[in-house]
């Protein structure tokens, strides 16, 4: 062997170890990534389950908000929240659903299309404390007052992009070959899409509404205005109404310890309602499409 | 049961109806339902912009330009500059995106590449239910489990340890409280971090097997199939799910408001006290009398619509239709 090879047999060697222990490094810093993400999630539900389940015992349940130190519950603000995403749940399947089929069915192709199909996106991403700004000036200030409407509006409107989403996406997953079949037995456009389409993306429409109402059950900064909260039961829909998110916010802010049990009661509450029907949504989407 | 019956009628009439088929067919009225829904959406938007600037013109107007260049935010005097909360929007937006990034990166490389997928299954699960969990169980975590460990661990330690007067000190000074823009960033971070993660990883899955594989057959180590083939292959869109996760950050408010410290002056070190856009709007919005006052707030609105709506427009132009519902 002379020098110069062996030379260049340890410089490959050099490299070699280089790339390796680059390797190496790169490996375990991606790791540690993982564990730190991971750890996040531990602590936050860590201290979600232990003070939220301190928090929870019947009266949660029964009784509505009590005044500091005295016994009470989150009722009115549960059933605020039920009524107000209800409400909003039903406006934005009714557009969603449609818009979603106009987009996937009739106006597939177009420059319209394209454009709505576009700026949709946006409103999904957009902050939701727009949307409150929005509805205020729409529906509180001309009444002079706040009201479930409006709240209600304001989920409607966070909901509604995401269902037209949905609804485009597992519309667009249905094979020519079904519409075909329906044109062919003579049914036109509109009924090809009601009675053959749709209930062949049922399960599709059901995730995307899952998941529409998972984005709006815990949003709080847009029903700060809009339903502003009330500290009795409420079913009116033109008068202010508590909603959950609203009142945790309010108690966690306050000195009263009571309040404070009650927030991680209700942040609880919130937390497992949403993510539950997250996980609901993501298996009847793998139950059923195929990618 | 309407549809169902109409059904029946209309593929009777077609069938009745062979010569002429072309009548039956006519579907206007769905197709014009389906429209107007599209309009309704359309209008929402146009509705938002002009609610947005016709509610906030009042105080543009008035203020004109040192709405945007002073601090002074006095509801008693009416007198409203805006600099201060912009100022801490980007801010606290950019630091969360400067912690959340590189772990995003790690955390959907990690999924992909070096886990076995067995468990990157359950780990995948795990991150996107950190993403969504809803933002005001971020903030109360922030305001009663980070702020106070950070005060008494990391801000109180720091403040003892820096020479007075020295650079050091200028950064890290403020009331020991934990209620600052630095915790507020941090929890934007670990807010955004799955959310840009778990697109990441969809889109890492996205690159063609024969590209890593190729890489792999060269003598490639997984570092060098992953920083020179995987991430450059889909570079464009990862810099949209950047920005989606920026836009985010920007529009966030609960998780913001809990822990800011919501003071209107203009932040002087990394451990003060400050307010975001969207944090000031939360706070006074429903204390606000005076007619300038809210409209001072509609047009902070107006301003965080503006740098939203360009962020999350590159951003979903960047992603093309593979972005996140």
């Amino acid at each position: 062997m002379t020098e110069p090879a062996n030379n260049g047999k340890s410089f490959d060697r050099f490299l070699h170890t280089r790339r390796r222990i680059y390797n190496g490094v790169f490996l375990v810093l991606t790791g540690i990534a993982t564990a730190i993400a991971l750890a996040a999630l531990f602590l936050i539900l860590e201290t979600l389950v232990s003070k939220g389940l301190a928090g929870i015992d019947a009266h949660v349940f029964t009784m509505s908000q009590p005044a500091p130190d005295e016994q009470g519950g989150l009722l009115n603000a549960i059933v605020g929240s039920l009524v107000m995403c209800g409400f909003g749940m039903a406006v934005a399947l009714f557009i969603g659903v449609l818009a979603g089929t106009w987009l996937a069915e009739y106006g597939d192709g177009t420059k319209l299309a394209a454009v709505v199909r576009f700026l949709n996106d946006i409103l999904i991403s957009a902050p939701s404390i727009l949307i409150g700004l929005f509805v205020y000036q729409l529906l509180v200030r001309p009444f002079h007052g706040f009201s479930a409407l409006a709240g209600g509006m304001a989920l409607a409107l966070l909901a509604m992009p995401v269902a037209t989403r949905a609804t485009e996406d597992i519309m667009r997953l249905q094979p020519n070959a079904l519409r075909e079949a329906g044109m062919a037995l003579g049914a036109n456009r509109g009924l090809v899409i009601r009675s053959i389409i749709w209930r062949a993306s049922k399960s599709g429409l059901v995730t995307g509404a899952l998941l529409s109402f998972a984005r709006i059950s815990g949003e709080t900064a847009p029903l700060l205005f809009t339903s502003l909260g009330n500290p009795f039961l409420s079913f009116r829909l033109t008068q202010p109404v508590a909603a959950l998110p609203t009142t945790i916010f309010q108690f966690a802010m306050s000195a009263y310890d009571d309040w404070q049990r009650l927030a991680w009661a209700g942040a609880l509450l919130i937390a497992v309602a949403v993510l539950t029907t997250n996980i609901l949504g993501r298996v009847l989407t793998r139950g059923s499409v195929q990618k | 049961m309407s549809t169902a019956a109409s059904a029946k009628t209309e593929a009777l009439r077609v069938a009745d109806a062979q010569g002429n088929a072309r009548k039956p067919r006519d579907d206007w009225a769905f197709r014009t339902l389906c429209l107007s829904a599209v309009l309704a959406m359309m209008a929402t938007l146009i509705g938002l912009v002009g609610s947005l600037v016709s509610g906030g013109w009042l105080a543009l107007s008035h203020f004109g330009l040192s709405f945007f260049t002073t601090s002074t935010w006095d509801p008693v005097a009416d007198q409203y500059g805006a600099a201060a909360p912009i100022v801490g929007t980007l801010i606290t937006s950019f630091l969360a995106l400067l912690f959340a990034l590189p772990v995003a990166i790690g955390v959907a490389v990690f999924l992909v590449e070096i886990c076995p997928q067995a468990i990157a299954r359950w780990l995948a699960i795990a991150v996107e239910l950190l993403a969504g969990i809803p933002s005001i169980v971020y903030g109360m975590w922030g305001l009663f489990v980070l702020a106070p460990w950070f005060a008494q661990n990391v801000q109180l330690p720091l403040m003892t340890w820096v020479t007075p007067g020295s650079w050091l000190e200028a950064i890290v000074m403020g009331v020991p409280n934990g209620a600052n823009i630095f915790t507020a960033s941090l929890i934007l971070a670990v807010m955004i971090l799955p959310y840009i993660a778990a697109i990441l990883r969809e889109l890492l899955m996205s690159v063609p097997s024969h590209m890593r594989e190729a890489a792999y057959g060269l003598g490639c180590t997984p570092r060098e199939v992953i920083m020179r083939i995987m991430l450059p292959y889909v570079r464009r869109s990862a810099i949209g799910a950047v920005m989606l996760g920026l836009g985010r950050a920007l529009g966030e408010t609960m998780a913001v408001t809990f822990i800011i410290g919501n003071s209107h002056n203009f932040p002087h070190s990394l451990f003060d006290s400050g307010s975001t856009i969207s944090s000031t709007i939360a706070n006074e919005f429903t204390e606000a009398t005076g007619d300038m006052h809210i409209s001072a707030l509609i047009a902070l609105g107006t301003v965080l619509f503006m740098i939203t709506f360009v962020t999350i427009a590159i951003a979903r132009l960047l992603l093309g239709r593979g972005g996140p519902k």
